[in-house]
């Protein structure tokens, strides 16, 4: 196991550490006092416990490494995440798992606005609330929100499919209830225990996409 | 980009040590906004008359004869000069003093007026203003503080940040306004004065407009959300405290922290985690268009 102090090693040589790990390896994260770009570009399977809150960019692009956040993030968490497991204890901010194109990212707080942006496999389970916007043009993997979603939830969505747990303030265009079929919640059952949530699978309604604005259509101009 | 930060002080105790608290905040907040700083502190209130803060652009400005000048004219509670700032507490109205200083010393421009607000601004590295202006060894109950990166008007010590809005009111904004132009031809017709071409100065005019008006603090930016188009968090500072906005898409980010000691906001955590305490704050995020305001009761 090692530890890294942020009060001694510069961000440039954290990230040089973690990216050279070997797999199997553990590392300690400490004073990171908000600062951006933690523990990104991580390729090998590796363990990271960060304690403290951090700034923009954390865990970008991480592959394959486990990553555990003790505390809040900034915006921008796990962006163009490939594989891999990123938790969060406390809050993310916004555009958590934007682009992101596997793996799964567990916020167990509240997630801000633009939440699974343009998501394109990833899987992100949020234990709190999510903001506006969120799984905006999400194109595939799924997002589980066990609090409640803010405005304009999936819009122009693809094959996300969204869980919620709560109230969704509106649905943004092109997103609709969906039926919870069986291996919907047999899906959802899988993501809750990975994510060691404890909720029933028959708390939580789907939404996805209504595939209206897949071709286009003139009666549909002023939803493009 | 542009970086904020206003501290809010709880526990009288720590107000000897407001800039201190401060100062390493604001210097945090440098790779956002390295172009120019600035900071409106609320302190020693002279209540019978008025505090009004002026700036001069000439290097070597002869502040013993403005000071003369002033006594003449006006009873001195006290005068201090701070760099090419000068702050007087004099026993007249707001009006009286504006207008002497419009008649008589024209080349100086007012940068705050109220009883509490004092406001410092300089163009360069907020390290060296924090310095210049000795940020560490102020006194106060409260600061609000603003480090710029220009996107759309010139870099100068007029163009920064915080704007006077109107009687112990300042405004210190993150992000752009696209419809500033107009807003600003607006609020001419109606009797607003702008010194420069700077977005955020068209929503202090504008805020200041709404108060003039009769509105609240609270429905000055209620009309605001309606009346400007584009991104913005304001930080509004207030004579007993400061108010927290974001725009309705929430593009511009600002994160929220409170202790029994203080009250903080910034752009980035990283500003927070530099006060005492930061650790254990209850630290949340600001929703669009919702209003947080701290008050002295």
């Amino acid at each position: 196991m090692t530890t890294i102090d942020l009060k001694k090693s510069t961000i440039r040589e954290l990230n040089e550490k973690l990216q050279g790990g070997s797999p199997g390896k553990k590392f300690i994260v400490n004073n990171t006092v908000g600062k951006h770009a933690l523990s990104v570009g991580l390729t090998k399977e590796i363990d990271v416990e960060i304690n403290g809150h951090v700034g923009y960019y954390c865990a970008g692009m991480n592959q394959e490494a486990s990553i555990k956040i003790n505390g809040n993030a900034g915006p921008g968490l796990a962006e163009n995440m490939m594989s891999g497991e990123v938790r969060v204890t406390g809050n993310a901010s916004q555009y958590a798992g934007a682009t992101a194109h596997g793996g799964l990212l567990i916020i167990e707080g509240d997630a801000s606005s633009r939440c699974g942006i343009s998501m394109k496999g990833m899987n992100i389970i949020v234990g709190g609330n999510i903001g506006h916007m969120s799984a905006f043009m999400a194109q595939s993997g799924n997002l589980v929100v066990c609090g409640d979603a803010g405005d304009a939830l999936g819009d122009s969505i693809y094959e996300t499919k969204i869980f919620v747990r709560g109230k969704v303030k509106s649905l943004g265009t092109d997103c609709v209830e969906k039926e919870m079929k069986k291996e919907h919640k047999d899906e959802l059952a899988k993501l809750l225990e990975m994510a060691k949530m404890n909720y029933s699978v028959d708390e939580f309604r789907r939404y996805g996409s209504a595939r209206k604005l897949y071709n286009f259509d003139i009666d549909q101009v002023d939803d493009y | 980009m542009c970086g904020i930060v206003g501290l809010f002080i709880k526990n009288s105790k720590l107000e000897s040590q407001l800039g201190a608290l401060v100062a390493p905040m604001l210097s945090e907040m440098t790779e956002r906004g390295p172009d120019s700083a600035g900071m409106a502190v609320y302190r020693d209130p002279n209540e019978r008359g008025c505090k009004i803060t002026v700036l001069t652009q000439q290097v070597d400005f002869d502040w013993a004869n403005f000071e003369k000048s002033v006594s003449t004219n006006f009873s001195v509670n006290k005068f201090f000069v701070n760099q090419n700032h000068a702050v007087l507490s004099l026993g007249s109205s707001i009006n009286e003093v504006e207008d002497w200083l419009q008649s008589n010393w024209a080349e100086l421009s007012v940068t705050s007026a109220g009883s509490n607000i004092e406001i410092f601004k300089g163009k360069g590295n907020p390290s060296d203003f924090i310095e210049q202006f000795d940020i560490k060894s102020m006194t106060g109950t409260h600061a609000l503080g603003h480090t710029r990166m220009a996107t759309e008007s010139a870099i100068t010590t007029e163009h920064s940040h915080p704007f006077s809005t109107g009687q112990d009111l300042c405004l210190v904004h993150n992000g752009s306004l696209s419809n500033h132009n107009r807003l600003r031809e607006t609020l001419r017709r109606v009797g607003v004065q702008f010194k420069t071409d700077n977005d955020s100065e068209v929503a202090a005019g504008y805020l200041s407009w709404r108060l003039s008006e009769g509105d609240d603090l609270d429905e000055a930016l209620n009309h605001a959300i309606e009346d400007l188009d584009g991104f913005y968090t304001f930080a509004i500072g207030t004579k007993d405290g400061f108010a927290v906005m974001r725009d309705p898409i929430g593009c511009k980010p600002a994160i929220m922290a409170e202790t029994d000691d203080w009250a903080a906001m910034s752009s980035e955590y990283r500003a927070i985690a530099t006060l005492p305490g930061a650790e254990n704050a209850r630290i949340w995020e600001p929703e669009p268009t919702q209003i947080y305001s701290w008050k002295r009761s």
